[in-house]
């Protein structure tokens, strides 16, 4: 029956029937739990113009007075005389500034809300039975599972990040040394599968020992060896595997290994290995560490990067810089001895962006835990107010993000065939006060409400919205059903 | 004391910058000091002259060059940097992985941490090189690695240049792990016994051997020009042990009774290596002529002992008696703290056993260089060494003695004078810090304070006042940072 109706109301949307947008929209608030699988047979509005605003592509100067043109998912050309096609929906974009979509590249968002636990987690060493004793034992290890298989598109915070303007995520597993494989997902869609950008994005991997007590590794340099001894074992396995399949009748076998396979597969496509590294001596063993082992690296972490930002630099390596700044811990003993060291870093720590940007480091940034993405954009204005431009913080949240994944073909920047990942604020993006108006994710039009005030559009007689911040979506909501 | 110094440490990182200054660094002349040489006598009223890092000139008759760096040495006692066989400092995470019962593949290398205060600390204590070992939670534990003192130094600029890496091996209660109880469901680690511990090693060995022949068949028929052969696996926990028996990695035993030492020796002889040190080796006493003759040298404490069993059958005559006996023996710190004090450590054998002056110098300096096989470089004060020496205000054997000043390759890494007069500085600034943070937090809490009124305010969102709009955070966060974040 869902599904009937929705083809039904779609279709009228697409004739411009604004009455059947304003049942749809009701409707959808109404139904609570109506899940539209309407996709596909041409439900939802494909093209928007959004005119006369602000236009901050990233990639180029910044437009006034321009027009967005999208269609069909993509940007289908964006400048200050661009015809506007017939069956677009026009976004008035008058006192508007347009962002490309932001880019969250290290977070848990949609893998729910209590991704930390230990679901599809490997062998947690002492945690699971006996004890592992050793690298072949594969502690910690499940690079097998994907992230781009496990998305609950029930996670709160894909709305309350998007509707602060994230459109992306590089969503990261957690849970072991090689946790699984991450991937970049676009916040929104009808089905799972609709937010995967890239299946096999990067293999994160933790050097925190998972051994316990009573297994291996219980170090932190025991936990480099193993990975060491799996970097070895991939190597091998690249090796052994096709000279065995050229020469079965001569050769011995190699047992199946699922880490060997997995990784040695995310080899041969040069999957971005990401390496911990958040203070400058790790940063340093990280660098000596990609390059012993020859991986298409990035770091994460990096915020005493300041201490470190040439020897980055120099070896090109991009960083995935947390936004979540060192504090003090909250239960943290009044009365613990700091050292300066300590009490440097968290002072200094916001001004490693900065420092990236002088030595020309390329980084991106991620919310790692932080619990809200305002807070996000807070913690960038405070590298900001350290010294970063604004210029360039933005693009560490859209096109450096996209380049470091590899995928600045197809996003961070607001230029003709990128994916339409939009955020339309009514002013600066670092402002505290700037509210955000609408969002695009892959041309999908979310309309974001953080008050009553409903937005002025020709033709549009919506009923008074009465839930504050929350985001609306014209047909086919899955969010908005809820 | 201790407080004190560490207040007026601070790590900074200039690595690169300083190790260029180092090369084109003034000449440094050191004059009308008292210079005990260790291996060349001891010299009154005499002068260094450092040249480039190295010890240029040594003499009673020395000339300060006209641009020389003075360093008045009068009144002062100067020795050989202290080295100290065996220490733990400077390890980023635990220094034991206690996992599996041969933990070989872990590397104390991958996890120098050079802004331990440690390094600082026991620098003030003339400590120069420093034997970094793993610990000693297995019969074969991980690769140990020799580095110099270089305070505010990289990581990679610590490992003492040509010294040989080395191994821990351990014996006896730590290895079986005595006093040990496993949780429920989580079965003891093998071993459990002394027989178990030499089964181990035995074990490991043979794995070796095998793994060393695997890779020299494949070799052999690779240079033979035979196409079509897979390389062996690599195996990070063997490849030390056939460097082990390759000589190209000395065998730090941790060791304390009389026949578990004896037990090492025939299985190092059954697979053709040799001990370099045995360490702690507190029975030593019972077996000198057979340490002696094995070729190992013993690194041992001056008077600690009786904190576990095997460790009561030891007596403070113990270094002076395996030296008389043809033993190359070392006093040891494994300890930050005792790292300081290793002059008095050494001296405690002119007491208990008549050790010269000389020779109990000669326990910290030029005897653990040799056990480490770096006694072409430092350890006595001879020209074309290191020019890593200390500078006391007492002969160094006194308890009187505090070290003033210790260089490193002709470096002043620590001044005592300048430590004094640089902590009001830092003081100052870490108190700045401090209280930048409480404005901020207290901030932070208005803040909070006037959103919460603001969301009480309004009506239809009847708030009590106290309540938090903010959710909880989760503890210590920035701990979690440090750690390498938290994904």
């Amino acid at each position: 029956m869902n599904r009937s109706l929705a083809a039904r109301l779609a279709a009228g949307l697409t004739r411009g029937k604004f009455w059947l947008a304003v049942i749809a929209s009701s409707l959808a608030l109404l139904a609570a739990g109506v899940m539209f699988t309407a996709r596909g047979e041409g439900g939802e509005p494909r093209y928007f113009a959004i005119t006369h605003a602000r236009i901050v592509p990233v990639s180029g100067p910044v437009i006034e007075n321009g027009t967005v043109i999208v269609a069909k998912g993509l940007i289908q050309s964006v400048g200050t005389s661009v015809t506007i096609p017939p069956e677009a929906w026009a976004i008035e974009g008058k006192g508007l500034t347009v962002y490309p979509g932001l880019i969250d590249a290290g977070t848990s968002v949609g893998l729910g809300e209590d991704s930390g636990g230990d679901s599809g987690r490997g062998k947690g060493g002492a945690s699971a039975g006996p004890p592992v004793l050793g690298p072949e034992g594969r502690p910690g290890t499940s690079p097998w599972r994907v992230v781009a298989d496990e998305i609950k598109t029930d996670d709160k915070r894909i709305e309350t990040w998007r509707n602060a303007g994230f459109t992306t995520t590089l969503t990261v597993p957690d849970g072991g040394i090689f946790p699984g494989q991450a991937a970049v997902l676009d916040l929104a869609g009808n089905r799972a599968g609709d937010y995967v950008v890239r299946v096999n994005a990067t293999v994160p991997i933790s050097f925190k020992p998972v051994g316990g007590f009573f297994g291996f590794p219980d170090s932190l340099m025991g936990t480099i060896a193993y990975v060491r001894q799996v970097h070895d074992d991939t190597a091998w396995y690249l090796q052994a595997e096709p000279a065995y399949e050229a020469n079965p009748a001569k050769i011995e076998r190699p047992s199946y290994d699922r880490t060997e396979v997995v990784l040695s597969e995310a080899a041969k496509r040069h999957e971005i290995v990401m390496l911990p590294a958040n203070n400058s001596i790790q940063i340093l063993r990280a660098l000596r560490l990609a390059d012993e082992w020859k991986i298409p690296a990035v770091l994460y972490g990096g915020q005493q990067g300041y201490e470190v930002a040439d020897a980055l630099a120099a070896k090109k390596m991009p960083v995935l810089v947390n936004l979540k700044w060192p504090e003090r811990g909250k239960d943290a003993d009044p009365d613990a001895e700091q050292t300066l060291r300590e009490l440097r870093f968290r002072d200094r720590a916001p001004g490693t962006p900065a420092a990236f940007a002088k030595a020309g480091v390329k980084f991106g940034f991620y919310s790692d835990g932080l619990p809200a993405p305002k807070d996000i954009l807070k913690n960038a204005k405070k590298a900001i107010d350290a010294g970063l431009s604004p210029e360039a913080a933005l693009r560490a949240f859209t096109l450096d993000s996209a380049d470091i994944l590899g995928l600045s073909d197809r996003m961070g920047s607001i230029a003709p065939g990128k994916i339409a990942n939009l955020v339309v604020t009514d002013g600066d993006i670092f402002n505290e006060k700037t509210k955000v108006k609408h969002v695009f994710v892959d041309g999908r039009w979310f309309e974001i409400h953080e008050d009553a005030t409903p937005p002025e559009k020709p033709g549009d007689k919506k009923p008074s919205d009465d839930s504050a911040a929350t985001a609306k979506r014209y047909a086919g909501a899955e969010g908005a059903g809820r | 004391m201790k407080r004190a110094l560490v207040l007026g440490a601070m790590f900074v990182l200039g690595g690169a910058a300083q190790q260029a200054h180092a090369q084109n660094a003034p000449e440094i002349f050191i004059q009308n000091a008292t210079i005990f040489t260790v291996t060349k006598g001891n010299i009154e009223r005499g002068g260094i002259l450092i040249k480039d890092g190295k010890i240029a000139a040594v003499g009673a008759d020395l000339k300060a060059p006209a641009d020389a760096t003075i360093i008045d040495g009068t009144g002062q006692f100067v020795i050989p940097g202290i080295i100290d066989c065996h220490s733990h400092i400077a390890v980023d995470g635990s220094v034991n992985e206690g996992g599996p019962a041969v933990s070989s593949m872990a590397n104390i290398a991958d996890v120098l941490n050079p802004a331990d205060i440690s390094i600082y600390d026991d620098l003030a204590g003339g400590v120069t090189t420093a034997n970094i070992l793993h610990g000693s939670a297995n019969p074969i534990g991980g690769q140990t690695v020799v580095i110099k003192l270089r305070w505010g130094k990289l990581a990679s600029e610590l490992p003492f240049q040509g010294a040989l890496p080395g191994i821990k091996f351990a014996l006896g209660e730590n290895p079986k792990r005595s006093g040990f109880t496993s949780p429920p469901g989580i079965p003891d680690r093998y071993p459990a016994t002394r027989l178990g511990v030499e089964e181990v090693i035995r074990q490991a060995f043979i794995e070796a051997s095998e793994y060393k022949k695997q890779w020299d068949d494949y070799n052999t028929r690779k240079a033979a020009g035979e196409q079509g052969h897979v390389a062996p696996r690599r195996n990070e926990q063997l490849e030390p042990l056939v460097e082990v028996m390759e000589g190209k990695r000395y065998v730090h035993a941790h060791c304390y009774r009389a026949d578990e030492i004896l037990m090492l020796m025939r299985v190092a002889k059954e697979f053709g290596f040799k001990v370099r040190t045995f360490q702690h080796v507190l029975e030593g006493y019972k077996i000198a002529d057979e340490i002696a003759a094995s070729g190992a040298g013993a690194s041992t404490f001056s008077d600690w002992w009786g904190y576990k069993v095997e460790a009561y059958d030891a007596i403070p005559y113990n270094a002076a008696m395996m030296a008389e006996r043809g033993v190359l023996v070392s006093i040891n710190s494994d300890d930050a703290e005792e790292a300081r004090q290793l002059n008095q450590e050494a001296a405690k054998s002119m007491k208990y056993g008549g050790m010269t002056a000389n020779d109990a110098l000669k326990m910290i300096t030029i005897n653990p260089a040799i056990q480490l096989g770096i006694d072409k470089r430092v350890g006595s004060i001879e020209v074309g060494k290191d020019a890593d020496l200390v500078v006391y205000n007492h002969n160094p054997l006194s308890v009187y003695a505090v070290a003033q000043k210790t260089l490193i390759d002709g470096q002043v890494y620590f001044d005592r004078q300048k430590d004094i007069a640089g902590r009001a500085a830092l003081d100052k600034e870490k108190q700045g810090l401090l209280d930048k943070e409480k404005k901020a937090a207290e901030e932070k809490k208005d803040e909070d304070k006037k959103a919460d009124d603001k969301t009480a305010a309004k009506p239809n969102k009847k708030k009590k006042p106290d309540q938090k709009t903010k959710p909880p955070q989760s503890g210590d966060d920035s701990a979690r940072a440090i750690a390498g974040g938290a994904l």
